[in-house]
């Protein structure tokens, strides 16, 4: 078992007493393959457990989309030793709650509850791993509940289409392009075969982390886990996550959306992107700068500066990116225009304030206030230990080691001025990136 | 696996002595302010929350939104710092400031490091104390409030609640959206925000929790320079309203596919002997979780929902039981049926004895769940001052929800629930319904 203290508090002399300290985390593997991350925060009687599965909805099979969701859902149906619904009432009734989440790149289910019921819900979720029941008049219902799901989430939504176009045409080739929730067609198509095909290709505990944060012991949760999750056989023959990947990008695209129910007609820039990778984290952490530096703030960024204080062309700007992605990731950007400002207009606004950044690079003092902000981030970060959980699951599930994790606050403090600018004329290849503009019914798409 | 059942019950038998472990300190800052405080020294940074009672139901006649507004300008400049310098100034601190509204107050959410605390109260003083609600500001960020309230026209979610508070609350302020309407908020004048600052914020209405890396003398001396300077009364609150919604249907014709509804009746408030009672049959009937009756017959059984929920709702001036469900045009009308039966079936039949114990074991098991975090902690402190509870409910709570009998709870079901008086706003294209007045 190692053990390490998330590393900025030792590199910037704030480290707590040990008696107190939050944060302490450490990891193991079970003979069977199965991770362990153990995060220790002893401030109150609560434990965090999850188990995340290194499968998503990009590891579908082709015509299936939404089948990694489906039966995230179904997950909860019982076993052959727990009842439909058994699991929730039964942490309901310890005075926990309990829920699921699925992504691109990964599947996690979690509990949180009092430190003392944590043996409780390892020996469910251990259960579940491996011995899911499902009847067949659930899937049915349970298709129709997905279904309702994607109607509020999505198809109420005009915004949720539109980034469901959005992603579609900036992926070509890789699944990334399919929503994590699925095409309504395919998913009204959903099987109980299909759920369980998935189920027993990926559910296992060599393809699993097990994620426990809280007030608990490592070695007591190594003793649980070699219990409960121990005697779980492996699956052989899973094979590495290589998806079809993106080829050279030529052509930049453009996506217009029309929908009656849109009241504020927006932009999105998004590019194709780097993400972190395993020893290699340095350009996204340029990138994470970037993203701040361009977007981060209305009163402070280069975009609401220029775009919202300068001269009055948005009601809003913002720039994203996302960190921690197995495969490619991406870049976005974001301009809402003031009533009477074409779309047309606030895209060249947009491009003449990349443009001019790509030239002139960060303001430095912008760059040391983001650099202190980011090394505060740390020392609020230990206040959620749920938040560092899932932290470590998301980059467990995206190719990226405990050490990746661990190193990243330094990476970040190690970025440069010109890392910076020098990501940028990277990343904002307009030939790598989708245009979209979302609009009322019937206005004029003024050029 | 073979011995679950074992296991379990030894884990349920543990569930029962567990309770919140958090040690509050009542303080009187030497200027005479009044403060909760957790001492928490692990990290070192502190929460701070601030409450001004009252909030957007302090506008003034005609001018909804103002206060709204307001909030969204006061980190938008203060004394010499204009809005770019201001945040500037708090981003070199790495401290976070958050003003947020609502019906019934005004909340200023800090966090600050221990590094450089005194700079980020004085920071945050100067926004307290000096706004400048510079013109510039007032027109970026009304613009902002526009380009919301816009999309609030088309948003199935924001049409229910609008339509639902007119008909229950009328002309009280809770009977129209604290944002304000397109009309009202491009009516208001620097002035006018002026004014709404110095009615909202003053020492008479203020309730103040921190919880961190600060001890209770620091603390007197960092509230005394924060808010010593504010005036010490503001303008008197408004009055109760009834709930005044009759039973019935109110359609909105709505082009989506999937109907949103917004159903609703009078509550119980805070303090009273039916509070706790209802409080847990409202965990039954449509409480947080997967587990509620309304969760299983309409999620569970017929797949008609992603979610429904119910709330039960002591706002200062009014009390309601509220429940939100989307279904697809097709389905409404057997979703109200369900809803309407299940509102009969507990009004008449009450809950049972295992509901209740299961009701019971998963509130008091949750409660002490709450305290985890400074921010958390800092908002569940003035919460309690804000409903007049003594510091030491943390630690009586789970007693009162433990006292509650099977023959008080289906007393008081037969008296709350009454299927009668369910009012619902629909927004969509419902198949089958129409509004009945």
């Amino acid at each position: 078992m190692r053990s390490t203290l998330v590393s900025l508090l030792v590199s910037f002399g704030l480290a707590a007493s040990p008696a107190t300290a939050s944060g302490q985390v450490s990891d193991f593997k079970l003979d069977n393959g199965l991770e362990v991350v153990v995060i220790e925060d002893h401030r109150a009687p609560v434990v965090v457990h999850m188990v995340w599965y290194r499968t998503g909805a990009a590891d579908e099979p082709p015509g299936k989309s939404g089948i990694a969701h489906f039966l995230e859902h179904l997950m909860f149906k019982g076993t052959d030793d727990l009842g439909p619904g058994e699991i929730s009432r039964i942490v309901e009734a310890n005075g926990g709650s309990d829920n699921a989440f699925t992504s691109q790149d990964y599947t996690a289910y979690f509990q949180r509850v009092a430190a003392d019921r944590l043996g409780l819900m390892m020996e469910m979720e251990a259960d579940r791993m491996r011995d899911l029941v499902l009847a067949p008049e659930d899937i049915a219902t349970e298709r129709d509940v997905i279904l309702e799901e994607r109607a509020t989430r999505t198809d109420s939504d005009p915004g949720a289409l539109f980034r469901e176009e959005m992603r579609a045409a900036l992926f070509r080739n890789h699944p990334y392009g399919l929503p994590v929730i699925g095409w309504r067609a395919e998913m009204a198509g959903l099987s109980r075969a299909d759920a369980l095909d998935f189920y027993r290709r990926f559910y296992a505990p060599n393809n699993a982390i097990l994620i426990v944060a809280g007030d608990v012991d490592p070695g007591e949760v190594r003793n649980l886990a070699e219990k409960t999750y121990g005697p779980l056989a492996p699956s052989a023959g899973l094979a590495p996550r290589l998806r079809p990947q993106e080829p050279p990008s030529r052509a930049e695209r453009r996506v217009v959306m029309e929908d009656e129910r849109v009241a504020q007609p927006y932009l999105v820039r998004s590019y194709l992107a780097p993400e972190r990778d395993p020893g290699a984290q340095k350009e996204a952490a340029a990138l994470v700068f970037l993203a701040d530096l361009l977007g981060g703030s209305g009163a402070t960024s280069v975009l609401g500066q220029a775009l919202q204080f300068d001269s009055q062309i948005a009601v809003y700007t913002s720039a994203s990116y996302v960190t921690t992605s197995l495969d490619d990731s991406t870049f976005s950007l974001v301009v809402v225009p003031t009533d009477g400002v074409s779309l047309t207009d606030a895209e060249a606004a947009l491009d003449d304030e990349i443009a001019r950044f790509i030239e002139t690079g960060p303001d430095p003092a912008a760059f040391e206030r983001l650099k202190m902000q980011i090394r505060a981030a740390e020392i609020y970060a230990l206040d959620d230990v749920g938040d560092l959980a899932d932290r470590y699951g998301r980059a467990l599930t995206s190719g990226l080691t405990i050490a990746d994790v661990q190193a990243w606050p330094d990476v970040l403090q190690a970025v440069t001025v010109d890392d910076v600018t020098a990501a940028a004329k990277r990343v904002f290849d307009r030939r790598a990136a989708v245009t979209g503009w979302l609009m009322p019914a019937g206005e004029e798409p003024a050029k | 696996m073979k011995h679950f059942t074992a296991t379990l019950f030894i884990f349920l038998i543990a569930a029962l002595p567990l309770r919140a472990e958090v040690d509050i300190q009542e303080i009187s800052s030497p200027g005479g302010l009044n403060a909760w405080l957790v001492e928490e020294h692990a990290i070192p940074f502190v929460a701070l929350e601030l409450r001004f009672r009252g909030g957007a139901s302090l506008d003034a006649p005609g001018k909804r939104g103002e206060i709204n507004l307001m909030t969204a300008l006061i980190e938008e400049g203060a004394g010499d710092l204009d809005a770019r310098g201001f945040a500037e100034a708090r981003e070199a601190l790495a401290a976070s400031f958050r003003f947020d509204v609502s019906d019934d107050y005004l909340s200023v959410s800090a966090k600050f490091l221990t590094e450089n605390r005194d700079e980020a109260v004085a920071l945050l003083r100067e926004a307290l104390v000096n706004p400048r609600f510079d013109e510039t500001a007032i027109e970026r960020v009304r613009a902002q409030v526009v380009s919301h309230l816009k999309s609030r026209e088309t948003d199935p979610n924001a049409l229910a609640a609008k339509e639902f508070d007119r008909i229950a609350f009328g002309d009280h302020p809770y009977g129209s959206y604290f944002g304000g309407t397109l009309e009202s908020v491009t009516a208001l004048t620097r002035d006018d925000i002026v004014d709404a600052f110095a009615r909202t914020i003053a020492r008479d209405r203020v309730y103040i929790a921190a919880v961190g890396d600060i001890t209770a003398e620091e603390l007197g001396a960092l509230l005394d320079g924060l808010l010593g300077d504010l005036p010490p009364t503001g303008t008197p609150m408004p009055g109760p309203v009834a709930f005044g919604a009759t039973g019935g249907i109110t359609v909105v014709p709505f082009d989506t596919p999937q109907s949103v509804a917004q159903f609703g009746q009078p509550g119980v408030k805070v303090g009273t002997p039916e509070f706790f009672p209802a409080f847990i049959l409202n965990t039954i009937l449509g409480g947080s979780g997967f587990n509620s009756r309304l969760m299983e017959e309409v999620r569970e059984k017929r797949g008609l929902t992603y979610g429904i929920r119910t709330y039960l709702i002591d706002s200062d001036y009014s009390e309601s039981i509220i429940g939100l469900v989307s279904t697809v045009n097709s389905r409404m009308a057997e979703t109200v049926d369900v809803v309407r039966a299940e509102w009969a079936r507990i009004a008449e039949s009450g809950v049972t004895q295992d509901e209740l114990d299961a009701a019971k074991l998963y509130l008091t098991g949750a409660y002490p769940l709450r305290f985890d975090g400074n921010g958390p902690i800092a908002r569940i402190l003035v919460n309690m001052q804000m409903e007049g509870y003594p510091t030491s409910y943390v630690k009586t709570r789970n007693a009162k929800i433990e006292a509650v009998t099977l023959e008080v709870i289906n007393r008081v079901a037969g008296e709350l629930y009454r299927p009668e008086a369910l009012r619902f706003v629909i927004v969509g294209q419902p198949e089958g319904i129409d509004s009945t007045d």
